[in-house]
């Protein structure tokens, strides 16, 4: 009796053992992935970084200098100076941290409200898309050749139509990001198995119960790619269509465009790093927000 | 829709009250694929039927005529169809939702009001042995587990008539003994009338009343057994020198059965 009771102590012991012990062996293992996570990217980064001095020193004539402004340089005319009104020392733009985050918060209203559009009508359009194929049929050959127009070079057109202000603005930045929300929500609505759907038939399920328990809820993971394909084409929309604007609230894009036509390089390289900045931003938030949404139950977005 | 009565308008007298009869059934595909031919039986609550058969011989068509999945083209098929248990080769758990809310499913698309059948639910989960697992997703069960979900999932309506398709055919040998033996319990405890398609003869035998040998298609019926095992069935009836021979009879058919 004792005996036994003891084997099943020394069983349990073991088994906490190999529990802690198994805790032991994987508690370095993610820290040391965890760091390996932020070493190479760092690396990469820095090695990035190099190359820029790199160029800067080393491949550019004396004349051509600055034309690629030193990052440190960038950084301390466009980041760390508060605002250089015009004028100040020759400026033809000024520069300075205060335009750049007007231009910032300027492109993400336009980037913002043309995503929002571009969601809903993309979500609304796919929706439908699914529940007829002759919709289906009719649309997507637009869709598709919406994807395929160079974008941008309606842009003027509609600055023309439309008027060089927030409303046309807004509109390329629709255009340009709803495809992917309308492919892959209706990609993620068509493809439930059909095991489920026939478990929805034997349950007499109508047309609306489908949609709502069924499609939209297995569809989820494939809107949140094309969520985050159309966050990040928005924020190009915004920058790259502001190109074209030469009124209104300057965006990101009409700094760029600004800083350049007036050679103040270590400015127009600050807007341009800044408008990366928007772009990964916007990328990663829709990343962390699909996990947060599905990665308790799909397999793939769950680390 | 015509051909869906109520089963005492057709039933012979004296037969009993079979929850499920198909008629002189046969089945035709548009594409002209004679998958049934001339199928006739009857299963009553209390009775275990399962059919076994080459494959593409149309067994699981006769489970989707029999639950409307599929339009027969020919004779009767009479069930309630408002009390049919459904379960399928796979466990179809939505993934999205707990365990609970799987076993939740089907009084939620019938309007049950769920607090209404919360104990039917506990009850549910507590036969299929996962009350401890049921606020976790599906990804974290096991293939075995995920079926008893859906075992769970489908007794919550308390359908008079079960249709199984070849539900444990994806499992490991352990898995699916258990799962027989699982089975066995609620068909006891539940006493339904149960229509099981598989091409395990071992499983046929341990779980059934009567076995029905399908042909190649087009499929007929082309033996029918009693199973002279009595219930409860313990695991061991598998050793049993009567349990070997009934398989016997009924490979050497399926040997028959293949063209």
């Amino acid at each position: 009796m004792t005996i036994y009771v003891e084997e099943e102590g020394a069983g349990q012991k073991v088994a906490a053992m190999s529990g802690s012990l198994g805790a032991v062996v994987a508690a370095p293992k993610p820290s040391r992935e965890g760091l390996a996570k932020i070493v190479g990217p760092m690396t990469v980064f820095g090695l990035f970084i190099a190359f820029w001095y790199f160029t800067h020193h080393v491949l550019m004539s004396e004349p051509k200098k600055p034309l690629v402004p030193v990052p440190h340089e960038v950084l301390k005319q466009s980041f760390f100076t508060w605002n250089i009104e015009r004028g100040t020392n020759g400026s033809r733009t000024g520069g300075g941290l205060l335009k750049l985050l007007e231009g910032l918060w300027s492109s993400v209203q336009v980037a913002g409200l043309g995503l929002g559009i571009a969601i809903v009508l993309g979500f609304v359009l796919a929706t439908l898309m699914s529940q007829a194929t002759w919709i289906q049929n009719s649309l997507w050959p637009f869709l598709i050749a919406i994807q395929a127009m160079p974008i941008l070079a309606f842009v003027p057109l509609i600055a023309t139509v439309i008027g060089p202000n927030f409303k046309a603005r807004v509109i390329v930045c629709v255009i340009i990001s709803i495809f992917p929300i309308v492919a892959n929500t209706l990609f993620g609505l068509l493809s439930v198995d059909k095991g489920y759907h026939e478990l929805m038939t034997l349950n007499g399920a109508s047309r609306m119960t489908r949609l709502f328990k069924l499609q939209y809820p297995a569809a989820m993971p494939s809107i949140f790619t094309g969520l985050q394909i159309s966050a990040g084409l928005s924020v190009v929309g915004a920058v790259v269509g502001d190109f074209f604007f030469r009124q209104g609230e300057p965006g990101l894009g009409r700094l760029i465009n600004l800083y350049q036509s007036s050679t103040a390089y270590e400015q127009m390289y600050g807007a341009v790093v800044m408008s990366a900045v928007l772009g990964i931003v916007v990328f990663v938030f829709f990343g962390w927000l699909g996990r947060r949404v599905v990665g308790h139950w799909h397999e793939t977005r769950s680390n | 829709m015509s051909n869906v009565a109520t089963s005492a308008t057709t039933t012979p007298p004296g037969v009993g009250d079979p929850a499920l009869v198909f008629d002189d059934l046969s089945m035709t595909f548009p594409d002209g694929t004679h998958a049934l031919d001339h199928i006739s039986f009857s299963v009553e609550r209390g009775e275990f039927v399962t059919v076994v058969g080459p494959s593409g011989c149309g067994k699981s068509t006769l489970l989707r005529i029999a639950s409307g999945l599929e339009q027969h083209t020919g004779g009767e098929c009479n069930v309630d169809r408002d009390s049919i248990g459904y379960v399928f080769q796979d466990a179809t758990l939505f993934p999205w939702r707990t365990v609970r809310k799987n076993v939740e499913l089907l009084a939620e698309l019938h309007g049950v009001p769920i607090s209404s059948v919360a104990d039917r639910i506990d009850e549910s989960l507590a036969l299929v042995n996962l009350t401890e697992h049921q606020e976790k997703y599906p990804k974290q069960l096991s293939g075995g587990m995920r079926m008893r979900a859906s075992l769970a999932r489908s007794l919550v309506l308390q359908p008079d008539v079960f249709l199984f398709d070849e539900p444990f055919g994806a499992l490991d040998e352990i898995s699916r003994e258990r799962l027989n033996d699982e089975l066995l319990s609620l068909f006891k405890a539940k006493n339904f009338a149960g229509l099981f398609i598989t091409h395990s003869i071992a499983e046929a035998v341990f779980l059934s009343t009567r076995i029905l040998v399908m042909s190649a298609r087009p499929g007929r019926i082309v033996a029918d057994y009693e199973v002279p095992f009595d219930y409860p069935r313990r695991h061991d009836i598998r050793y049993l020198p009567e349990f070997a021979e009934l398989s016997g009879k009924i490979s050497h058919d399926l040997r028959g059965a293949h063209p």
